[in-house]
């Protein structure tokens, strides 16, 4: 076990070299992780993106045919345009509703810690078992919605059959799954030193002033990490539109996941979901460029 | 309401020690008042609406078809059939799918386990050339979902002949258990004095000595999170078992449960009852483990 030592010199090496090598036997698996679970899987991609091929017969080359494809394809904008409207509405509504929560967790009130239990569990019901419990709460004649749409004299609404609706159920769904942001915001909250209010409420600062001068500045850079995960999972919502809807009605869920399972895994056009892969990988970059870029300047640190 | 004496005694003697207590401090007061009872009542409000849902899930598990369809609904079946989880659990070989669910989960919970710790020991502890880069990586692929290589690496397992197996479920996680993993308990690692290790060194402790024997131990707390978390993402991944897991006799729970929802259409108790099913184990071990889940959260959010 002397090759482990980093203490003594071996004959042939110094320190430094001892150092490098222990080092990198210790995140060895990390490297060969990235060499085949991420270069490979590129090069395969970017081999695949050039060739027409179902699996079965041999890839046929057809040059940047599959790229062409991507700008001729309805489905495709169809796809974007639900993934981009679901992003838009779900993340800042689910960050808004998770950051409401947590403030309404910091009071001191007995019993507050069975309200955070309630609040955080819908966040780890399995996928599969709040999309099958949504699709019958969803049901336009039976289900649970409904039937308090009704009693408050609402319309009967088709949620899952109508395409205007449909994606008011999938915000819904994932509106009730914030447990998790909500409790790195409430962790955030309780973290910001009671000093501050005590020294803005001599100053007489109100509610909201305090909010919008100590709060939120000293929550950004929490809001700010939980708004870009909240960006790359919305990207990647799949399970759900699975089950529930299975892209319809009308293609109004059909979420880049979906189209690009379909693709490749019903449709056997592997050279035309591996373009698909890499503009979903395109897409989260620059997603997250524009994030740091637009947001990461107004983050304030304290130090 | 004895959490709320002690602002009571400060307004009261606010009030009384402060002859010149003004009108506008008294509204202020009387606002503060309001401000708790309308905290309470939004704390139970919503706390009301994140239950609904898991309260219709386990009232519809236990409803006859007859009464999965009345209106207005009832909350109470009346009788109780129990005897639905039994053909729910029963209608497909679910016991089969526990064990290939537990099977990968275990797996893959050893996986991150060993290797992300391992990796995680180097970034943190060893200081050698070329470290910040590889963890420059690690922050690179932290932000990328492995959604983005299912096509390529479908290509390449099928390749290998591991498409029906659990191999592509399982072995890619023994290559460092994924960036997120390292992150976490690398920042866990850092909070571990480097005395110790330095002492350890002095003392003729090999690195993975320390490692195993020293920052293994101590990060107790850290493991059992990354555990958990690493035990949920295979109890409710679909994606990936759909994609691999071909026959029957493989599935996991959660394609069980959805192979469920086109079969039994009209079936809403037999699907709740699955579902329900399916989220006990979830819930059972969140009350066991609540502290874990809660820190694990915290952790991603803070550091």
């Amino acid at each position: 076990m002397a090759i482990w030592r980093t203490d003594r010199k071996a004959p042939g090496l110094t320190l430094v070299q001892r150092r490098t090598i222990i080092g990198y036997i210790f995140i060895a698996p990390f490297i060969l992780g990235v060499i085949l679970w991420w270069l490979l899987p590129a090069a395969v991609a970017a081999h695949l993106s050039l060739h027409r091929w179902n699996l079965i017969s041999p890839p046929r080359f057809v040059g940047l045919d599959n790229f062409e494809r991507l700008f001729a394809d309805p489905l495709l904008m169809q796809s974007l345009h639900a993934t981009f409207i679901f992003t838009i509405f779900s993340v800042p509504i689910g960050l808004a509703f998770a950051f409401f929560l947590a403030s309404l967790l910091t009071t001191r009130i007995r019993g507050i810690a069975i309200f955070r239990t309630i609040y955080f569990l819908p966040s780890i019901v399995p996928a599969v078992a709040g999309a099958v419990l949504w699709a019958w709460i969803f049901n336009t004649e039976f289900g649970l919605l409904n039937v308090i749409v009704r009693e408050l004299g609402g319309p009967r609404i088709a949620w899952l059959q109508d395409p205007n609706w449909t994606m008011a159920a999938f915000i819904i769904l994932s509106t009730w799954g914030v447990g998790g942001t909500m409790i790195i915001y409430l962790a955030g909250l309780q973290g910001i030193p009671t000093m501050y209010y005590e020294a803005a409420d001599i100053d007489g600062a109100g509610r909201w002033a305090k909010v919008r001068h100590i709060t939120l500045p000293l929550m950004s850079p929490i809001i700010f990490f939980t708004l870009i995960l909240g960006l790359i999972g919305s990207m990647q919502v799949f399970t759900s539109a699975f089950l529930i809807t299975n892209g319809g009605p009308q293609n109004a869920t059909l979420f880049l996941v979906l189209y690009i399972y379909r693709m490749a895994f019903q449709s056997l056009h592997m050279g035309y979901a591996a373009v698909l892969s890499w503009l979903l990988f395109f897409i989260l970059v620059v997603l997250s460029l524009i994030v740091f870029r637009y947001f990461g300047r107004r983050v304030y640190y304290e130090n | 309401m004895k959490a709320s004496k002690p602002a009571e005694i400060v307004s009261r003697a606010v009030m009384s020690d402060a002859k010149t207590s003004t009108a506008r401090r008294r509204i202020s007061i009387t606002g503060e008042h309001l401000w708790r009872w309308l905290t309470a009542a939004l704390l139970i409000f919503f706390a009301v609406v994140m239950i609904t849902p898991f309260l219709w899930l386990v009232s519809s598990s236990l409803k006859t078809q007859l009464q999965i369809f009345q209106y207005p609904p009832v909350w109470i079946p009346d009788p109780i059939r129990w005897d639905n989880y039994v053909r729910a659990l029963t209608a497909r070989p679910f016991h089969l799918y526990f064990l290939n669910t537990m099977t990968i989960a275990s797996l893959n919970v050893i996986a991150v386990v060993l290797t992300s710790s391992f990796c995680a020991y180097g970034f943190a502890r060893i200081h050698f050339p070329g470290r910040d880069f590889w963890f420059a990586v690690v922050i690179a692929t932290l932000l990328l979902p492995g959604v983005i290589t299912i096509v390529p690496n479908f290509v390449i397992f099928t390749r290998l002949g591991w498409v029906d197996t659990i191999l592509p479920l399982t072995v890619p996680l023994f290559f460092g258990g994924g960036a997120f993993n390292i992150f976490l308990l690398r920042q866990f690692f850092r909070t571990i004095p480097e005395e110790l290790a330095d002492a350890a060194r002095i003392d003729g402790c090999s690195e993975f000595g320390i490692y195993w024997r020293i920052y293994m131990p101590l990060a107790k707390p850290a493991l059992i999170t990354v555990a958990i978390f690493t035990f949920l993402a295979a109890w409710n991944d679909l994606l990936g078992p759909v994609i691999y897991l071909r026959s029957p006799g493989n599935w996991t729970l959660a394609q069980g449960l959805s192979s469920f929802v086109g079969v039994f259409g009209g079936n809403w108790e037999l699907q709740m009852a699955a579902a329900t099913a399916m989220t006990l184990p979830i819930i059972i071990l969140f009350f066991f483990a609540q502290r874990y889940f809660i820190r694990g959260i915290v952790l991603t959010g803070l550091k």
